[in-house]
């Protein structure tokens, strides 16, 4: 999956500027930048949710103007309605359900399917519980499981670590390290340094250009990611930099 | 002479009765089902709006003599664009533009239906609803319309419930969130038109909220949300009626009074969530699938 001068103008501002990205089979990126960086913009640009204003998405050759099945698509969790009565089973379901009839309920065999989805991200214990009644770790992994269901070759995820317990994060890093090794091809957003240089073989720092991108210990530099968040933002988070 | 039933039968010695008991059966369950995803979708400011923009439509179509269903349909579809219209230039808030069209489609009714001679007898009609003037015509019409909104409702589901509960997600699976609330907006609308007659323009929204809140506090779970509150609203209906009939009270508001009472009650004391009996509950240590929230921290996370 490849970008080319991929540009998104929304109405009074510009989300992002000519960004040329390449995501190959079997390797992790990790999109990093402040909040407004275009990290979302960019994703949803990827899933074909989100028509760019200049430059294209390609998945194979073929350019992605539409919500494809092969792409997987993680929201952010604040997305979310919680209360809302479904359970965790159903959640996952989601990520099949629509594709089959509509008229009679989900066949038992996509049941189990979904039923071996929440047991790879260790929630098949809940499978009855009501969604908004679980933590927000065991909600992203449910998300996870609904992906997982789609049976896609690309997973885009959305800050699959913001808000989620020490736990996890351990299970997510881990169920991406597996995707991976499998020859999926993996994108996440997010804002912590710390678990981009863990869980990624390639960052891309994105400040609505992208300001650097190549294996997490070379592009970390104490100028890109002052170039990514600005003076002031950056002092904390640069701990773990190379300068 | 008279068995202990007899109250109970009487009412429905009388055609009209009989007619009125059905209508107002049909329409608790339709509106029962409908309001769960009216509720769901926190549409119901949106529902209270659209019983006043069908106003203009079934009054201009009874002035000229055609279909009010038609009529109807299309003064909701005109008000439902212009609210979208409005609230897509991004100058106002959605529940603003709701508040200005609904008002004004509402107020275009009422100069209407003023400049006919039946004026006081034709508005409260049409903003109470005459039960007892439900023809034959009127329930064949009811159930028609009833069951395609039902079967329209069970054939979108996944889409209706993937879009309510997870906007964004719903996009990446390619569908088109604003084309789903279009259809459901007119099957708002529809339900909204079959249930004039029997309780009203203004009392038709407890018929949609009141219902559907109720089976939430019983349920965490859709279907049997969907199941409940149909009975609910069936059984408001019906015993509404009666009271109406002995007490001589408007039916609409008798109705809307018996729903609200259910209501009241469920809240005070259904099985642990009801705001006395969790109390009782608590002190004696039951636990509640969705007071308990799930923590990683908690190692009594696993018990379900």
């Amino acid at each position: 999956m490849q970008t080319s001068h991929l540009s998104v103008h929304f109405a009074d501002r510009s989300a992002l500027e000519d960004v040329d990205l390449q995501f190959l089979a079997g390797e992790t990126t990790s999109i990093v930048g402040p909040n407004g960086a275009g990290k979302s913009t960019l994703l949803k640009c990827l899933a074909g949710m989100l028509p760019p204003t200049h430059g294209a998405v390609m998945l194979d050759d073929r350019v992605v103007d539409r919500p494809n099945p092969r792409v997987a698509y993680v929201p952010q969790r604040s997305e979310v309605d919680w209360k809302f009565p479904i359970n965790v089973l159903d959640v996952a379901l989601m990520g099949r359900s629509l594709r089959s009839s509509r008229v009679w309920p989900v066949p038992e065999r996509d049941e189990r399917a979904g039923l071996a989805a929440l047991a790879e991200v260790g929630m098949h214990w809940h499978a009855k519980v009501q969604i908004g009644a679980l933590s927000g770790g065991q909600q992203q992994r449910v998300f996870i499981a609904r992906a997982l269901l789609q049976q896609p070759e690309v997973f885009l995820l959305d800050e699959p670590f913001t808000g989620v317990d020490a736990p996890t994060q351990s299970l997510v890093v881990k169920i991406l390290d597996d995707l991976r090794a499998a020859g999926k091809t993996i994108v996440f957003a997010t804002h912590d340094l710390a678990m981009a240089e863990r869980s990624s073989n390639i960052c891309v720092l994105l400040n609505r250009r992208v300001v650097a991108a190549g294996p997490p210990a070379d592009v970390m530099t104490v100028s890109n990611l002052h170039a990514t968040f600005g003076g002031a933002a950056v002092s904390p988070a640069m701990a773990g930099a190379r300068s | 002479m008279t068995s202990p039933l007899s109250p109970i039968f009487e009412p429905l010695n009388h055609g009209f009765m009989q007619n009125a008991f059905a209508a107002i059966v049909l329409v608790g369950v339709i509106c029962g089902v409908m309001g769960v995803f009216v509720t769901l979708r926190g549409l119901a400011f949106m529902g209270d709006a659209m019983a006043h923009a069908v106003f203009p439509g079934v009054v201009i179509s009874s002035v000229l003599g055609g279909s009010f269903l038609v009529g109807a349909v299309a003064a909701a579809t005109v008000v439902s664009l212009a609210i979208g219209v409005v609230s897509q230039s991004g100058l106002l808030r959605h529940d603003t533009a709701i508040g200005v069209f609904f008002v004004g489609s509402f107020a275009l009714g009422v100069a209407i239906i003023s400049t006919r001679q039946t004026y006081a007898r034709d508005i409260t009609n049409l903003l109470f609803g005459s039960i007892l003037g439900v023809s034959r015509y009127d329930l064949l019409l009811t159930g028609l319309v009833g069951c395609a909104v039902v079967i329209a409702l069970w054939l979108a589901r996944r889409e209706i419930v993937t879009i309510s509960f997870d906007r964004t997600f719903a996009q990446s699976q390619g569908l088109n969130p604003w084309g789903w609330d279009q259809l459901f907006l007119l099957l708002l609308s529809l339900t909204i038109v079959i249930s004039l007659q029997t309780v009203g323009n203004v009392l038709v929204l407890a018929m949609l909220v009141t219902p559907a809140a109720t089976a939430r506090l019983l349920t965490i779970r859709l279907g049997a949300m969907i199941v409940i509150s149909a009975l609910i609203g069936a059984v408001a209906g019906i015993a509404g009626l009666y009271l109406s009939y002995y007490r001589g009270i408007s039916s609409g508001a008798s109705i809307v009074l018996v729903a609200t009472a259910i209501f009241v009650a469920v809240f005070l004391f259904a099985p642990g969530t009801g705001a006395i009996t969790a109390r009782v509950m608590r002190r004696l240590h039951f636990s509640h699938p969705e007071r308990d929230r799930f923590t990683d921290e908690d190692p009594a996370a696993t018990r379900v």
